[in-house]
């Protein structure tokens, strides 16, 4: 079975916007109208992150989210505000099948393992937002790339693993919205040290990073962003993604594309 | 029209919208007197055996479903525990199921085995239909869908297994008899393969002499 690829769709307020380096949002449209593109486009699972709800210490909007999840004709994982072993319940009740989480993981140890074992591991899903110095070094950062912890996100990555999750949704800030190609470096170390899927995000431009990340680093799936929902040299909003075809060809290593 | 059963253990808003973009007419129904006329219905189900259970009793829905699908013939669709709610009992719980079919519900069990797949077996896989039916009808090969389960089904009755699907070993992920049918995995989260079943199953024959075992 081929690697999946996952668009990765931020939600700010009532609509869907693309970001840079974790910044300057730019908006895109509604997420139902989005999410029904994404239906014809027959793409793997979808995720969808709720960029201000961890700032703004809200709850997620499980009422969009039901909305949302209706809509959707694949497997949707939500993040976003995710702080109690209730709203893990309640997200995958209103119609997720998975729950995304990141900042609640590093403020409470106990989180991904208290809610791994109300929903079981497969539906949580750990999301680590990395950051490389000048030097090289990566450091991990959450609140959205505003607070830094001081551990390496291989070593994190393991701690996750080891409390519960079940995938690990890998992001690069430096490389967010750039179109610079996945950071293969970074995905390969946290891939060769942990024994779940690991989603690589942050980078893609085309298939050609597709096939890099998944091939050549070992990324389970890829996240995809500005890839699918810019076009052209002024990034203009279209959401177009390849044909099953040429994902396929890319993916699945059954030739040179 | 299509009733689907709203018992409190999931969103079934997919389903609903799946049938819509089909163009086949659905209602969700969480009051069980609205199943007393429906012509075919689709029992959808995310959680345990026994809460399942327990929902349909405390809701009323259990009679009614008896006398639609044994008494009236009516076609029903069961999807994931929608589809375990069928059979007679499962290791996941102490209820008795329906029983519409002579079958239950196990745990994966690997001991046999030298790997150790995942549980739950979750993710896109691919089917492979046993034989001819209606519900495959027009299902490009190999049909592909989305499953998130630790238990499956097995049928006593070697013939009341529509498909198979391999997770450490075979194992049914389509039944039917007459008019009770039931998938494993998620039609409704599995773009057009889903659509074709539903759309499948809203146009399933009814053979009003076949009623389901009185297990």
């Amino acid at each position: 079975m081929r690697a999946r690829v996952i668009p990765c769709l931020l939600l700010d307020g009532a609509g869907l916007v693309k970001t840079r380096k974790f910044r300057d949002p730019v908006y895109l449209g509604d997420p139902i109208n989005i999410i029904r593109i994404f239906n014809d486009k027959e793409v793997d699972e979808v995720a969808l992150l709720d960029i201000r709800a961890t700032r703004e210490g809200r709850e997620p909007d499980l009422d969009l989210l039901g909305r949302v999840a209706s809509e959707c004709f694949m497997p949707l994982a939500y993040g976003g505000g995710v702080r109690s072993t209730e709203t893990v319940r309640a997200v995958l009740k209103i119609g997720c099948e998975k729950v995304i989480i990141n900042s609640q993981a590093a403020e409470d140890p106990s989180f991904l393992s208290r809610s791994a074992e109300v929903v079981g591991c497969q539906s949580i899903v750990a999301s680590i937002d990395v950051k490389r110095t000048l030097l090289g070094r990566y450091h991990v950062w959450t609140h959205g790339g505003r607070r830094r912890l001081r551990v390496d996100p291989v070593e994190y990555a393991q701690q996750l693993v080891e409390r519960g999750a079940g995938e690990i949704l890998l992001n690069s800030i430096d490389r967010d919205g750039t179109m610079r190609g996945y950071d293969l470096d970074l995905v390969r170390s946290v891939v060769t040290a942990v024994d779940v899927p690991v989603v690589a995000c942050g980078g893609a431009a085309g298939l050609a990073d597709l096939r890099r990340a998944t091939r050549e680093a070992g990324a389970a799936a890829c996240g995809v962003g500005s890839f699918f929902v810019f076009h052209g040299c002024h990034r203009a909003v279209l959401i177009h993604v390849p044909s099953a075809d040429a994902l396929h060809r890319a993916l699945s290593g059954d030739d040179d594309a | 029209m299509i009733h689907i059963v709203d018992y409190g253990m999931c969103n079934v808003g997919s389903i609903r919208n799946m049938l819509k973009r089909v163009g086949v007419a659905a209602v969700v129904s969480p009051d069980a007197e609205d199943l007393r006329r429906a012509e075919r219905i689709i029992l959808p189900g995310v959680g345990s055996f026994d809460a399942g259970m327990e929902n349909l009793e405390q809701r009323g829905f259990v009679e009614v479903l008896d006398e639609r699908v044994r008494g009236a013939g009516v076609p029903v669709l069961g999807i994931c525990l929608g589809m375990q709610l069928l059979t007679r009992s499962s290791e996941e719980g102490r209820r008795a199921g329906l029983g519409w079919l002579a079958a239950d519900t196990v745990r994966f069990d690997f001991s046999a085995l030298d790997s150790r797949p995942r549980v739950p077996h979750m993710g896109w896989n691919t089917i492979d239909p046993r034989r001819e039916h209606e519900l495959f009808a027009g299902l490009e090969a190999p049909p592909r869908f989305y499953f998130v389960h630790s238990y499956h089904v097995v049928c006593e009755d070697p013939t009341d297994v529509l498909a198979t699907c391999r997770h450490g070993y075979e194992f049914t992920c389509v039944v039917g008899r007459s008019n009770v049918f039931g998938t494993q995995f998620h039609p409704e989260k599995s773009h057009r393969f889903g659509l074709r079943l539903l759309e499948n199953f809203s146009r399933v024959s009814v053979q009003a002499s076949a009623h389901p075992e009185q297990a």
